[in-house]
């Protein structure tokens, strides 16, 4: 290992700086959204960071974890390192955008009230989404932070990381499938 | 980065540790479904005493939590707080927008006393499980 490597792993970010200006843009605008209650805006909001949400979470269950299941340590590791920082900004922003969005959706329709047809789907969708981020904030998140650290050490416990990644790429398995629960709620809504 | 700096080998023996982390995910869920419960009865009144119970039930794990950790004889602390820390400043801002969003649709009272409880609870929570799910790997 050459001291521009050892470098290299040390500078790992955990959280990629640059990419913080735009957050703050999104949760403004999302701010923005509601607080003028401009409807198209919320749905925006809505449609993009929910469809963003589940196929990110759906190509990471099905796609691109069972590849990464195949792959040597090392690749696996330099996939990580790429990847993981990306995804410790872009999730939660997404998440945020969905559920902030959704719900006022929801309020503006009506669909929140319990006499509205649409109530039970609605309600449906806040256990699928529960159960999501119980797995994902509280099981998948620190996992991924966990691998992060690791990899910053100077001899990573590879180990450690094949079984943190291991218990990533199942609850992102899980987390998938509860997506396509939440596809079947959302286009029964827009149906019914 | 190059395979050789790895660890590898014989099977590493990770330190026997109180369940913080587990007993981090059963605060939040359990908050969750109080959240839920009360977001499936909003803007309508809202019986008050499930979600009361679970929210004060995540509260007590929480502070069981925080003595079991405190009571770790030798943890990696620098690591904790400086991820807690992080933690505590990134959820803080979500819990400010959805409390935002509360306040902004009108909610009022115990429920909203209930929902500010909620997320400190859900903000505290999340700091000591990323604290710890890291610390918890690190040299003391």
């Amino acid at each position: 290992m050459t001291h521009t490597d050892t470098a290299a792993q040390t500078k790992l970010e955990i959280v990629p700086r640059k990419s913080l200006p735009i957050v703050a843009v999104v949760l403004v605008g999302l701010v923005v959204a509601i607080t003028t209650n401009r409807l198209w805006a919320i749905d925006f909001y809505h449609v993009v960071g929910g469809g963003m949400w589940t196929a990110i979470d759906l190509f990471l269950g099905f796609v691109l974890g069972p590849i990464l299941g195949t792959m040597s340590i090392p690749s696996r590791i330099e996939l990580t390192k790429r990847l993981m920082p990306k995804m410790v900004v872009l999730m939660p922003t997404l998440v945020i955008m969905t559920l902030a969005g959704g719900f006022q959706l929801a309020r503006h329709q009506g669909f929140i009230l319990s006499s509205d047809k649409h109530h039970g789907w609605i309600v449906a969708s806040m256990i699928i989404v529960g159960a999501l981020a119980v797995v994902a904030i509280g099981i998948l998140e620190p996992a991924n932070i966990a691998v992060l650290f690791e990899l910053r050490k100077p001899n990573p416990n590879g180990e450690r990381i094949g079984k943190l990644m291991k218990r990533f790429l199942y609850t992102a398995g899980i987390t998938g499938v509860l997506q396509a629960g939440i596809l079947v709620i959302m286009t029964r809504i827009a149906t019914l | 980065m190059s395979t050789a700096t790895m660890t590898h080998g014989a099977p590493s023996v990770e330190r026997k540790l109180p369940p913080i982390a587990q007993i981090c995910v059963v605060v939040l869920a359990s908050m969750v479904i109080g959240g839920v419960f009360v977001a499936a009865h909003l803007p309508t009144h809202v019986a008050m005493t499930f979600p009361t119970i679970m929210i004060t039930f995540a509260g007590v794990l929480l502070l069981v939590n925080m003595v079991l950790l405190s009571r770790i004889p030798v943890f990696a602390w620098k690591s904790f707080f400086k991820v807690a820390r992080w933690t505590l400043l990134a959820e803080g801002i979500v819990a400010g927008l959805l409390e935002y969003i509360f306040v902004f649709d009108g909610t009022r009272g115990s429920v909203l006393l209930l929902m500010s409880s909620a997320l400190t609870i859900f903000v505290l929570d999340l700091s000591v499980l990323f604290g710890f799910s890291v610390a918890q790997f690190q040299d003391a």
